[in-house]
């Protein structure tokens, strides 16, 4: 049978990896190239990179890391964060990702998911979504989690998947950067609808918080975290094991 | 030299990596003088099965591949590059494959317990009792990376290890000197690129 994923996410600015708490406040923690070896040897079973660069300076710098990277760690690599064009997709794919995520740049123009899925297949088309509680409502936001965009999450969530996205990230802000746990209510839903993976983001703290989600959750296919994977609060072979000894099917 | 087919389709550039990691000699070729020269061939691929079908016989790669493989020459299909090596692929329509091992590519079968399509992740084999040439560092149960949506069937002769999803899937075959993976070897981790050593010994 499949395994469930566990996915360390690196935000990359200027060559380094960064984090914060609620979208606000990056810390400085280390080089990706470095990190995401450690991952790969580490038991990870995919990384993904997120360019939180805005320049076209740092976007090179960007290319350079994830083509250094790529060389070195052979595990699936995927790529977000200033992904406008089906032009943007064909640089990452060039420099060695293997998947590539789309959120604002498919809010902007919904086209674009069917035009990569076109040219790229679906399998490297992924749709990441950073979703909100408001009023009640699950409301996709834009531009790094700042902006409401008025959209409601779950029917976004069903256009994308006909536009031909072959897998999804669910974030939730609510719950990024408090380690309180991911949103299992949020995730129950989307999985209710989805045909395609879905990768579940925001609020890992503990172990604990990952065996909840894939028992809770069962039709959740991966768990992706940051923090707790870079500072060294979670080990990631310690968290396989873990559940493994909870009867969750993982790779070891 | 290991020959790594570049038709248009496929991300080479992992497995370029992945062999130079090996310390392997890989190169991406194209044309039918370079391909000539390699003691070993690599067929890629990534998309749907009739573009990638087209792309081969524009080429005219189709013909050069199939008598590479005549003379002995140990290939190796990944995922689509696989599937190519039949006869026959069911994607949107029916399109010709290399002909290479008898069989078909279709569909996995519709969602059975609740499985996704695409099958995406990881999967461990189950070797078949005659586990070919490609596992010699491999044991029994291993994880590799799957990304597709179709699969080959084919006599289980040529089967050499399967995952099961529902129902059990193709995860590679070999005949002779023709061999495919259906898993990403170049991104299963260091049991892949024991899997690209092996190939690369025999």
């Amino acid at each position: 049978m499949i395994t469930k994923r566990i996915i360390p996410c690196l935000d990359v600015r200027n060559g380094r990896v960064v984090k914060g708490t609620n979208f606000l406040g990056l810390n400085d923690v280390d080089s990706p190239v470095k990190l995401a070896a450690e991952y790969s040897a580490g038991g990870a079973d995919e990384l993904v990179f997120y360019d939180i660069t805005a320049s076209f300076e740092e976007r090179k710098l960007f290319a350079d890391i994830l083509r250094e990277t790529a060389s070195n760690v052979f595990i699936p690599l995927t790529v977000g964060g200033g992904i406008n064009t089906v032009d943007d997709f064909s640089r990452v794919l060039e420099s060695g990702a293997d998947k590539v995520s789309v959120n604002s740049g498919a809010i902007r123009n919904p086209a674009l998911i069917y035009e990569a899925a076109k040219k790229f297949g679906s399998q490297c088309v992924v749709l990441s979504a950073d979703i909100k509680r408001v009023d009640n409502k699950f409301m996709v936001f834009a531009k790094g989690g700042r902006e409401n965009t008025g959209i409601e999450a779950i029917q976004w969530i069903k256009n994308g998947l006909e536009s031909g996205a072959g897998e999804l990230v669910i974030n939730s802000i609510d719950t990024d950067g408090v380690r309180n746990g991911f949103d299992i209510e949020l995730l129950q839903k989307v999985c209710d609808i989805s045909s395609v993976p879905v990768i579940a983001s925001g609020g890992a703290g503990t172990v604990q918080h990952f065996i909840d989600l894939f028992k809770e959750v069962p039709n959740v296919d991966a768990g992706l975290a940051a923090s707790v994977f870079h500072f060294g609060d979670i080990k990631i072979c310690d968290l396989k094991n873990e559940l493994k000894n909870n009867g969750i099917n993982v790779r070891i | 030299m290991v020959g790594i087919i570049d038709y248009g389709v496929g991300n080479l550039f992992s497995l370029k990596s992945s062999l130079a990691y090996l310390g392997i000699n890989g190169e991406i070729v194209s044309d039918e003088k370079s391909i000539a020269k390699c003691d070993r061939i690599i067929l890629p691929g990534v998309g749907a099965f009739g573009d990638a079908s087209k792309a081969l016989q524009d080429t005219k790669l189709d013909k050069v591949v199939i008598d590479i493989a005549n003379k002995g020459v140990p290939l190796l299909g990944i995922c689509l590059g696989m599937q190519l090596l039949f006869e026959e692929g069911l994607e949107f329509g029916s399109h010709k494959g290399l002909g290479l091992i008898p069989g078909k590519v279709v569909s996995i079968e519709p969602l059975v317990n609740g499985n996704k399509i695409p099958h995406i992740g990881w999967n461990a084999l189950q070797f078949s009792e005659n586990k070919g040439d490609i596992y010699k560092y491999t044991k029994d149960g291993e994880f590799v990376y799957f990304v597709h949506s179709f699969h080959a069937e084919c006599p289980s002769e040529y089967i050499t290890a399967r995952s099961e999803y529902g129902s059990l899937l193709t995860a590679s075959v070999q005949k002779g000197n023709v061999m495919g993976a259906q898993y990403h070897p170049e991104k299963s981790g260091e049991s892949g690129l024991m899997i690209l050593k092996s190939f690369c010994e025999i």
